[in-house]
């Protein structure tokens, strides 16, 4: 049902063509990147923060909720809108504004690409270190929004440690500034509250971001195993030694072997696992760690190191790990993705658990994680034609999220909670934790109405259900 | 650690304040004061995280940490929880991060006599709202930190200072990611921490002239300004000392900048909600809290 009076005012703060409503739009961005399907009444498209704060008024004034969205890359729902939410579309607010160069840092708006943003700054040897596999078409807004990472936030950090300031239009359509770009600032972290947030803090209009300076010199290896659990003691081995790789990344053989069918980066078709680690920094760190890194993957059982002589075996070990996802296209045509951390040292054993999880429930499961952060990324490929394969999906999806929190791990490392995960997070928390982070959403959306419905269950704030979603459902 | 007893301690009623070294400031004075658990309680290296309780100093932490080469991005000083609650980083932020990036999980007792455990085990965690951040830097004036895990890191092989005479934007930008530029009217300081054969190369190829240690680091206040503020051009030199790409400026005479007063609108109003939120009675650390989150004064001059 179309809310004609809405339109109208929207239309007049936009323009007619930047307020859709026809059904190819409204198809389009009822859903994200996962597989929840919900339900946009109003699509617009902003380009500039006063027009933000413009639509927000208007949605706060007449009590519509509403949603922003960048790509629309996330994974867990969060930018899927419920109830005829309005969606507000951050893709056309793309300019890269300022860069300063001495100070490493630029003014972005949300739109702009994360792997945009970090071409743009190669022209002064800096870049983004978050680096999302999906950096080639997620946006900063919605990195901002999930709290993005990425293989190279081992060493580098997730984006909020990449996120100086923001300038935010609240739920009410104030427009603020949370953060300071010079780096500290008195008061409470409004900034990091702000980052992954999931949008129910507020819609960032532009963004001051840390870049980073080019390393001189990079060197990428991969290992090879006949053992999985060999490739996961040699990843604790090299931090306990000291090193803090750039990145340490891990596939198993399903995984090896759809990768190499795809995109024949040279991976060892018979290898039980394969271990990827990059060091960057100076040289005589850099071959210092090599060799180091080199000597701890033998001792651990490696059959070969192979370090990449050239940017080309570089990029192509590299491409191997990026189009893991493309590659199970070849298995089946669906795939779920759950993304649990876990502490090191309890990787192998929820991985043998994902691994009986999986056959019990007649799945095939690839595993291609971020290993050096504890990060499973393990994929439950399906037809989803089969009858009945959605719910062996979704059985088997709640049991690794399961296992993996009750190894002390969390719910989600980089993909956020949104609707996918918002059940289980009292898997996590305790009421009075959830409780407390809903009061801090209540300080910034009093009347609940920056994408409601998301993370936090029904109920977490004691006492006050008032704000619970109608229709809420996954 | 006894969370249970701190909680109890902090009770549920009257304004409540917290001790720990008094190395930044103390309690509020003439308030019923508490003080947070302390000790540690497991360091797992190659995990590169340590638990322990706000109330442990951070020399003891240090020193445990670096029996095992690591380290956690905390200044000199105080307890962990002082050092967490007011959020200033010592002077190898540059390098090191700043302080709300150390840490990972807390149990924070709230205002109401609840214990609130917010962020995860891991390094990298989305699960939910950063309470973490939002605690850290508040003095203490939504809930009080009681047990704490923090992220370690490793300590480098070598880490050396050094001077220049020429200007710190010059010598910065022949540097490659520098644990500190640091400039005081007259001279840049320079940390460098790596393989010791990149941090001579890397001083030798900027002229840099090694020196013992870190400077002194003027006492009379801490305000954060860019670096290339103009309110800094007429202090004379020594009087000062910028922390580049930080954000901060120590000053010797603590009048020679006023402090900035937080005046943006939605701040404001979001400071005051998020008090009321979490301490409606304003009972913790009372007169501590920032703009719009302490109850209006006759008289007061904040929006």
């Amino acid at each position: 049902m179309v809310d004609a009076g809405l339109v109208a005012e929207l239309a007049a703060v936009l323009s007619p063509d930047r307020v859709r409503i026809g059904a190819t739009e409204l198809a389009l961005y009822r859903r994200d990147a996962s597989t929840i399907e919900g339900d946009a009444g109003v699509v617009c498209f902003p380009l500039t923060t006063e027009e933000v704060a413009a639509v927000v008024r208007i949605a706060h004034r007449r009590r519509v909720p509403f949603v922003a969205r960048g790509s629309g890359t996330g994974l867990a729902g969060g930018a899927t809108p419920l109830d005829g939410a309005l969606v507000v579309v951050t893709t056309k607010m793309n300019r890269v504004l300022s860069v300063d160069v001495d100070e490493r840092r630029a003014w972005v708006e949300p739109g702009v690409l994360n792997l945009d943003l970090s071409r743009h700054g190669a022209a002064y040897g800096l870049h983004f270190a978050p680096d999302p596999s999906s950096q080639q078409s997620c946006s900063i807004g919605g990195n901002v929004a999930n709290n993005s990472g990425g293989p190279h936030c081992l060493a580098e950090g997730v984006t909020s440690m990449h996120v100086l300031a923001v300038e935010v239009v609240l739920p009410d359509g104030t427009v603020t500034m949370l953060g300071d770009p010079d780096g500290e600032w008195d008061g409470y972290d409004l900034r990091g509250a702000f980052v992954g947030s999931e949008g129910m803090f507020g819609i960032a209009t532009k963004v001051c971001v840390r870049l980073t300076p080019n390393p001189p010199d990079v060197r990428t290896l991969l290992f090879d195993y006949t053992d999985v659990a060999a490739g996961a003691a040699t990843v604790s081995a090299i931090i306990a030694a000291g090193i803090v790789p750039a990145a340490l990344e891990m596939m198993d053989a399903n995984c090896i072997q759809a990768v190499e069918a795809y995109v024949h980066a040279g991976f060892p078709l018979d290898a039980a696992a394969v271990l990827l680690v990059e060091v960057d920094g100076l040289p005589h760190g850099v071959a210092a760690d090599t060799e180091r890194i080199v000597e701890i993957g033998m001792a651990h059982g490696a059959r070969t190191a192979r370090v990449a002589q050239n940017d080309e075996e570089r990029a192509l070990i590299w491409k191997g790990r990026k189009t893991a996802f493309g590659a199970v296209a070849r298995i089946k045509p669906n795939y779920y993705l759950h993304d649990t951390v876990v502490p090191r040292h309890r990787l192998v054993e929820v991985l043998t658990q994902v691994y009986e999880i999986a056959a019990r429930h007649e799945l095939i499961v690839l595993n291609v994680f971020h290993a050096g952060d504890g990060n499973l990324h393990p994929l439950l490929v399906f037809d989803k034609r089969e009858p009945g394969v959605m719910e062996r999906v979704h059985a088997a999806g709640e049991e690794i999220v399961r296992a993996s929190v009750a190894a002390g791990g969390v719910l989600s490392g980089e993909h956020g909670i949104g609707l996918e995960k918002r059940d289980f997070m009292p898997l996590m928390f305790a009421p009075a934790d959830l409780d407390a982070q809903a009061r801090l959403r209540e300080a910034f959306d009093p009347d609940g109405l920056a994408n409601p419905a998301k993370v936090l269950p029904s109920g977490s704030r004691c006492g006050d259900i008032s704000h619970a979603p109608e229709g809420a459902w996954i | 650690m006894d969370l249970t007893g701190f909680a109890d301690a902090v009770g549920l009623d009257g304004p409540v304040t917290i001790a720990g070294l008094a190395g930044r400031g103390g309690p509020v004075p003439g308030v019923r004061c508490v003080a947070a658990p302390a000790g540690i309680g497991t360091f797992l290296p190659e995990e590169m995280t340590v638990s322990c309780g706000a109330g442990t100093p951070v020399a003891e932490l240090q020193a445990a940490l670096a029996e095992r080469g690591q380290s956690v991005a905390l200044p000199d000083g105080g307890t962990v929880g002082g050092a967490l609650a007011v959020g200033h980083a010592g002077l190898l932020r540059l390098g090191h991060g700043p302080v709300r990036d150390a840490l990972l999980q807390c149990h924070t007792v709230l205002a109401d006599g609840s214990t609130v455990m917010a962020g995860g085990t891991t390094v990298k965690n989305v699960s939910g709202f950063d309470l973490c951040r939002l605690f850290v830097g508040a003095q203490g004036t939504l809930g009080f930190f009681g047990t704490v895990l923090l992220r370690t890191r490793p300590e480098p092989a070598a880490r050396r200072w050094f001077r220049s005479d020429e200007p710190a934007t010059a010598v910065r930008r022949r540097l490659f990611r520098p644990s500190a530029v640091l400039w005081n009217g007259a001279a840049t300081i320079v940390c460098l921490e790596g393989h010791p054969a990149d941090v001579a190369e890397q001083a030798a190829g900027a002229g840099l002239v090694e020196v013992e240690g870190p400077p002194p680091v003027p006492a009379g206040a801490r305000r954060p300004l860019a670096s290339d503020d103009p309110a800094l051009v007429g202090l004379p030199a020594g009087s000062y000392l910028v922390e580049l790409g930080v954000g901060v400026v120590h000053l010797a005479d603590a009048a020679a900048l006023a402090a900035p007063r937080i005046a943006d609108p939605g701040v404001v109003a979001l400071h005051g909600r998020l008090k009321r939120l979490f301490d409606p009675d304003g009972r913790l650390n009372p007169g501590r809290a920032p703009a719009g989150a302490e109850p209006v004064a006759i008289g007061s001059v904040h929006p």
